[in-house]
C-alpha cells in the first residue's frame, strides 16, 4: 500500500501542532500514514504520532540530526524516499519545513506546492489549494512529480485522533557529516509566555490606533487573559512598538486563528491579506468607515483605550 | 568579491487582486521590486559600502517590464543589471534553473534574494538555486557578517533566533527586518540610466507544477457593528466572545 509521509516538526521533544494537523489530513486520504521524525532520542515520541493515525513511525536518530540542518536532513530523506517510495511527503509550512522541502524538491527535480490550505491527493498526483498574494487570491496547483511534495499551512487542517499502529521503522542512516554545510553557532528561543503567532487559537493585534506602547500594553493584557498571541499591523511594527516577527500581513505572517481581534487597526489591504481567513474576527476602531469592519464578525466603533480595560473586567466575571 | 542579487518584480502589496478571464488581472497595477528582494538589494549595497564586496549585480527574470525593477535597484546603488527574458508563467523549478544558469556565468561570491515573493508566496527559488549550483544556502536572515570567506548569518527561525555560519560562495535569503531599503536619490536615478544592463534569454526548462485554476477566497461578510458607549460596547463584545466564539478566559 502506498504511503503518505508527514515530516514531524519538533524541538527538544516538543511537537508542533502542525504535525498532528498533517497526520490527521494524511489519514483522511486513506493510504498508510508514515510519520518521519528526525532528532536525538526521539523514538519515545512514536506513540504520540500513532494517536493521530501514524501506521508507521520512521525514526531518524543521531547527533547529526539533533538540530535541523538542511544538508544532512535532505541527504537522509532523499535516501529514504528512494528506498521506501512514498506517494507523497508533507512538511509543515514553517521556516524549517519550507527550507527542507525546497532543497529536497530540487534535489529530486520535483515540483513542490508550498503553503497549501487544501489537499486532494491521489496516486502519483496532488492538487493543492494555495493562497497567493497573501490570500487576496487562491490558486489550485497540480504536482505530478514523484513523490508529491507539499508544505501545509498551520492551523488550517482539523486535528482528529485516530488510532494507528505506530510501528517504529529505523531506516539506514545515509547522511554523513560531510553533508552538513550550515555550521549552527547558536539558537536562542524567543522568550515569551505567549503562543506562537502562527499556531495560536486566538490572536490580539494592535495597530496605529494604539498610539504607542501604552496602547500595545492593553492589547498584551487582553492577549494574556485569553492565552492569545500578540500581533501587529505594519504601522505598529514600523513605529517600533512590536518586533517585526509579530507583523501580520502580506510582508509579515499570515494567520488563521479561531478568533482574531484587531485593535486600532484600520484594515489596509496588506493587513487584511494576513488575517481575513480567521474563523471569527472582532475589531475595535474609532472610525466607523474603517475597512477592517468589512471583514469583521463583530465590530465595535469606539475607543480601544476605554473598551479594552472594560472588556477585560467583563471577561473576568 | 562580487554579490549578485536576484530580484523579482511583483504587484504592489497594496494592490487589489481581481480575476479576468480566469487569470490574475494585471491592468493598471503598480509594479514594484518584491519587498523581500528590495531588502536583499539594500543588503548588497551595504556590503559594498562596507568594502566587503566590490560589485553589486542585479539579476531579474521576467518580461521586459522587469527592466523597471532592475533600474530601481541600480538607482539604489547596484552597479549593473541582467534581465533574463523568461515567460512569466515559469514555475519555481523553471525559474530556478534559468536564474542558476545566469548566476553560474557570473560566478559571484554571494547570491542574495528575498526568502519569499509577495506574489506567489512560494519561498522556493533561492533554495532551489543553491541546490542546482551545489552551493550552501541559508534562509531568512536578519543580519550577515562576512569575513575570511565565510558568512555568519543571524536568521529568524521557528520559535527563536538562529546564528549559523556558511562558507562562500553561498545563497543567502533575506527577511524584511534585515534593513530599511533606501529610496533612490535623484542623482541615483540619473546614474542608473547610464549603468549597463545586459538582456539575455533564459535557459528553457519545463514546469513541474501546473496551475489548474485561479480563484478568489470566499468573501468574508461583515457582521454586526455597534456604536455605543465604551462600557456598553465592551459588555456586548465580551458576550459575543464568550457565547458565540466560546473562548476560554485564563
Amino acid at each position: 500500500m502506498s504511503e503518505t509521509w508527514v515530516i514531524v516538526e519538533q524541538r527538544d521533544g516538543n511537537i508542533r501542532k502542525a504535525t498532528f494537523e498533517m497526520l490527521s489530513e494524511a489519514k483522511k486520504i486513506g493510504d498508510e500514514v508514515g510519520a518521519v521524525v528526525f532528532g536525538k532520542n526521539v523514538e519515545g515520541l512514536a506513540p504520540e504520532f500513532a494517536k493521530y493515525g501514524a501506521d508507521k513511525v520512521y525514526v531518524v536518530e543521531g547527533d547529526l540530526f539533533a538540530e535541523y540542518n538542511t544538508g544532512a536532513y535532505v541527504a537522509q530523506l532523499a535516501a529514504m524516499i528512494a528506498e521506501y517510495k512514498p506517494n507523497a511527503v508533507f512538511f509543515a509550512h514553517t521556516f524549517n519545513g519550507r527550507d527542507f522541502a525546497s532543497r529536497l524538491a530540487q534535489k529530486l527535480e520535483a515540483g513542490l506546492a508550498t503553503d497549501a490550505i487544501a489537499v486532494e491527493l491521489s496516486a502519483g498526483k496532488g492538487v493543492f489549494t494555495r493562497a497567493i498574494y497573501a490570500g487576496k487570491a487562491i490558486a489550485k496547483v497540480e504536482v505530478a512529480t514523484s513523490p508529491v511534495l507539499a508544505t501545509i499551512r498551520a492551523g488550517v487542517m482539523e486535528v482528529a485522533e485516530a488510532a494507528g499502529a505506530g510501528a517504529v521503522v529505523k531506516p539506514a542512516i545515509a547522511a554523513t557529516d560531510a553533508d552538513v554545510y550550515q555550521n549552527i553557532k547558536s539558537f536562542v528561543p524567543t522568550v515569551s509566555a505567549r503562543p506562537d503567532l502562527t499556531e495560536a487559537e486566538t490572536v490580539v493585534s494592535g495597530g496605529r490606533g494604539c498610539k504607542g506602547p501604552d496602547g500595545i500594553k492593553l492589547v498584551e493584557n487582553l492577549a494574556d487573559m485569553l492565552g492569545a498571541a500578540v500581533g501587529g499591523s505594519r504601522a505598529s511594527i514600523d513605529s517600533g512598538w512590536l518586533g517585526h516577527e509579530l507583523q501580520v500581513g502580506q510582508t509579515g505572517k499570515v494567520v488563521c486563528p479561531n478568533l482574531y481581534i484587531a485593535a486600532g487597526i484600520s484594515g489596509a489591504i496588506q493587513h487584511l491579506a494576513g488575517m481575513s481567513s480567521s474563523k471569527f474576527i472582532a475589531a475595535i476602531n474609532t472610525d466607523p468607515e474603517a475597512p477592517i469592519f468589512n471583514v469583521s464578525d463583530f465590530g465595535v466603533v469606539s475607543d480601544l483605550f476605554k473598551v479594552i480595560p472594560t472588556l477585560c473586567t467583563e471577561l473576568k466575571k | 568579491m562580487k554579490v549578485l542579487v536576484c530580484v523579482k518584480q511583483t504587484f504592489d502589496t497594496e494592490a487589489k487582486i481581481e480575476l479576468k478571464d480566469g487569470k490574475i488581472a494585471d491592468a493598471g497595477i503598480n509594479l514594484i521590486i518584491n519587498p523581500y528582494d528590495e531588502v536583499a538589494v539594500e543588503g548588497g549595497i551595504q556590503l559594498k559600502e562596507k568594502k566587503v564586496v566590490d560589485e553589486v549585480v542585479v539579476l531579474s527574470a521576467g518580461s521586459d517590464k522587469a527592466m523597471d525593477a532592475i533600474r530601481t535597484a541600480l538607482a539604489m546603488g547596484a552597479d549593473r543589471g541582467i534581465l533574463l527574458k523568461q515567460d512569466t508563467g515559469a514555475d519555481e523549478y523553471a525559474r530556478a534553473i534559468a536564474l542558476a544558469a545566469a548566476i553560474k556565468d557570473e560566478n559571484p561570491d554571494i547570491i542574495l534574494a528575498g526568502h519569499v515573493a509577495a506574489d506567489d508566496g512560494s519561498s522556493q527559488v533561492p533554495t532551489r538555486i543553491a541546490e542546482i549550483l551545489g552551493l550552501p544556502h541559508i534562509n531568512v536572515i536578519t543580519n550577515v557578517e562576512v569575513a575570511d570567506g565565510k558568512a555568519t548569518c543571524t536568521c529568524e527561525a521557528d520559535g527563536g533566533t538562529l546564528v549559523a555560519e556558511i562558507t562562500l560562495p553561498a545563497v543567502i535569503s533575506s527577511q524584511v527586518s534585515w534593513n530599511e531599503p533606501r529610496y533612490p536619490s535623484m542623482k541615483g536615478i540619473m546614474q542608473a540610466k547610464k549603468k549597463p544592463v545586459a538582456t539575455v534569454d533564459a535557459v528553457a526548462a519545463d514546469n513541474k507544477v501546473t496551475i489548474v485554476e485561479y480563484g478568489m477566497p470566499p468573501a468574508k461578510q461583515a457582521g454586526v457593528k455597534i456604536e455605543d458607549e465604551p462600557d456598553v460596547c465592551a459588555a456586548k463584545l465580551a458576550d459575543w466572545m464568550l457565547n458565540t466564539v466560546k473562548i476560554e478566559v485564563k
